[in-house]
């Protein structure tokens, strides 16, 4: 079967979920007002509340929320063939992730903008907002933890990558000194600094640079994963003009290129699917499909992150109610289209069955971003005359700059919520930029030794990640449906995936708890154990909450 | 269509981060109002007389300034804003 079939079968799908579903959703449930005074009108400061163009929202929308996850989750989960992965990042998509996004954004613009973690607090209760933090942080811990391993997982896996990867910071300090302090054109700015990156990405794949083997009793991995939680902490408390926007600029941009290239090459090379659709023969330890897919593939079907971003700053600028449609909807539906990229690279990169097999024979859970970075080098080479080492290292280099940006905004997130509970706890230590920023960087850094030791072996984490991630979806799904039972609109679009989110979540979370237990990693059984106990709570309050909207709607009725 | 496009780029650039930047200019912008007008909370200043050519140059911001430092009405005694 070639690759072109699933490109045309995904887009086809993604079509008509945008056509049709998305319609649906913006006419019979969330009854999207042109007229509405959206709070980027209403209150209006020329700060965050500003009226923006719906397609550089989507950019950004598009940007922030396309990390790595939907990169490494399907290279991971093709391991039990293409077709259960496929099924889940389109029909997740199309029903999970778009009503997610698209609801979360039309949540907090109906809210005066406020973001997800206030609106709990607003219309369920103040238990579930204190749930929503500790859910919250849980992820940013994981988040930041497990994309620190795979950063340096990769860069031991691809040398190349490790010159440009930390090229791209003096980079972005350039184009953010220029633009800011200097004013320049940033047109010019951006040609120049992009063909610096990819003339970087030009120069790592000639002259690959490791660590040293054991430094200080640290292996490789660990020296890495220092080095890079060095940088998020440092990057947290720079300036933002200085580092995190152009830095988000220019990831935003390589997104854009990176995809446009690979899905060329995809189309002239039609390459074939060498991976089985279902694997009769997976790794001895790989866990049941079902329910591990769901929480291996989070990114790309659906994800809590992405309320995060969309009700963190999109809603402030939304023009009109109407452009959430574009703006939600189609921004889960482009990551949707990264991950079908990943999957399509991750199948069909191979030249045979036999060197696929090879690959995902490793254990679970296998080195995803590596099979994305040399599956979809193959097909760059084949397809559009790219040498495979150089397609390599850019697309290496692709994961790696998005899963930092994420680590870099995760840090920074995770010292505002410290922070905050210093204040609310009366605890002035924590309130401190230095001490938090500290405590932040230290609890990431500890569960990333504790979970692999420093090692290759950190991936495991992966699908506690997921559970997390997924957990924090579920959250917001649970808010969306109180407030749509408020309204009296149909809440099975949101109680559909909620339900089947905590029923897949919570059996992935038992199954890994056993694991986790037998290969006696007790630091990830007490943080499986943390998310498990969130997950029961994030259920309970869920049926309370919805229960007790519903009988008020119908006492009012 | 280079300018639509260097404006799209543009506002792809300050799109997100317009409010950090914005808050971390006003930071700033409040330190130097505090060393301008250091001398009413009682913090001794070398440079008073060229803080004090100062003053009346953001006598249109100190109200702003006073209301998010926490000051319900104006500590000047010569200018009383509210």
């Amino acid at each position: 079967m070639n690759a072109i079939v699933l490109l045309v079968v995904g887009f086809a799908v993604f079509s008509l979920g945008y056509f049709f579903y998305s319609r649906f959703l913006a006419t019979k449930v969330f009854r999207l007002d042109p007229d509405f005074v959206t709070p980027a009108h209403e209150q209006e400061d020329g700060v965050d509340y500003v009226p923006t163009r719906p397609i550089i929202l989507w950019g950004h929308h598009f940007a922030a929320v396309a990390g790595a996850a939907p990169i490494v989750g399907p290279g991971i989960a093709v391991v039990w063939g293409w077709l259960p992965a496929f099924l889940w990042v389109t029909i997740g998509t199309v029903f999970f992730a778009g009503v997610h996004d698209f609801g979360a954004l039309w949540l907090s613009v109906r809210n005066k903008g406020r973001s997800i973690g206030a609106l709990t607090e607003d219309i369920v209760g103040r238990r579930a907002r204190s749930i929503f933090m500790i859910v919250i942080f849980l992820l940013l811990l994981m988040v930041n933890a497990v994309f620190g391993i795979i950063i340096a997982e990769e860069h031991i896996n691809v040398p190349g990558s490790v010159i440009p990867t930390w090229c791209v910071i003096f980079v972005a300090m350039a184009v953010g000194y220029l633009v800011y302090k200097r004013g320049m054109s940033l047109l010019w700015v951006t040609v120049i600094g992009v063909t610096v990156l990819y003339g970087a990405i030009w120069v790592g794949a000639v002259v690959p640079l490791s660590l040293p083997e054991t430094m200080f009793g640290l292996g490789a991995p660990a020296q890495w994963v220092i080095i890079l939680f060095v940088y998020a902490g440092i990057a947290s408390v720079l300036p933002v003009w200085l580092l995190l926007q152009p830095r988000d600029y220019i990831n935003g941009i390589q997104l854009f290129i990176g995809l446009a290239l690979l899905y060329a090459a995809v189309v002239i090379a039609a390459p074939d699917v060498v991976a089985p659709a279902l694997n009769q023969n997976p790794p001895d330890n790989a866990p049941p499909i079902v329910p591990l897919l769901f929480v291996t593939i989070a990114c790309g079907a659906i994800s809590g992150f992405h309320g995060l971003v969309a009700s963190g700053t999109t809603s402030k600028q939304l023009d009109r109610e109407p452009h959430a449609r574009q703006v939600g909807y189609l921004g889960s539906v482009g990551e949707g289209t990264l991950a079908l990229a990943a999957i399509i690279a991750c199948t069909a990169g191979f030249a045979t069955f036999a060197d696929w097999d090879a690959f995902y024979s490793a254990p679970f859970p296998a080195a995803g971003l590596s099979a994305w970075a040399i599956g979809g080098a193959n097909i760059m080479e084949a397809g559009l005359g790219l040498p495979a080492n150089i397609a390599e290292t850019l697309l290496a280099v692709m994961g790696i700059l998005f899963a930092a940006t994420t680590m870099d905004a995760g840090v920074r997130l995770q010292r505002y919520i410290i922070q905050e509970w210093g204040q609310i706890y009366n605890i002035p230590a924590l309130t401190g930029r230095g001490v938090s920023t500290l405590v932040a960087v230290g609890t990431c850094l500890l569960l990333a030794f504790g979970a692999g030791g420093g090692g290759a072996g950190g991936r495991v984490i992966w699908p506690l990640f997921g559970t997390s991630n997924q957990l924090l979806g579920a959250l917001t799904l649970m808010v969306m449906t109180v407030f749509l039972t408020k309204l009296g609109r149909a809440t099975w679009v949101t109680i559909v995936p909620l339900t089947f989110l905590i029923v897949m979540t919570i059996p992935a979370l038992i199954i890994q708890l056993r694991d986790f237990w037998n290969a006696g990693n007790y630091l990830l059984v007490a943080m499986d154990l943390l998310i498990l106990g969130a997950s029961i709570l994030v259920a309970l309050e869920g049926m309370s909450a919805i229960g007790r909207a519903r009988r008020e709607r119908a006492a009012a009725a | 269509m280079l300018s639509a496009l260097g404006k799209l780029l543009r506002e792809f650039y300050s799109a997100p981060y317009r409010g950090a930047v914005a808050r971390a200019k006003r930071e700033e912008d409040d330190l130097f109002m505090l060393l301008v007008f250091s001398e009413m909370v009682g913090v001794p200043n070398p440079a008073s007389y060229y803080t004090l050519e100062l003053q009346p140059l953001l006598y249109d911001d100190f109200h702003e300034w006073h209301k998010r430092m926490g000051m319900d009405h104006s500590p000047l005694e010569w200018f009383s804003c509210c």
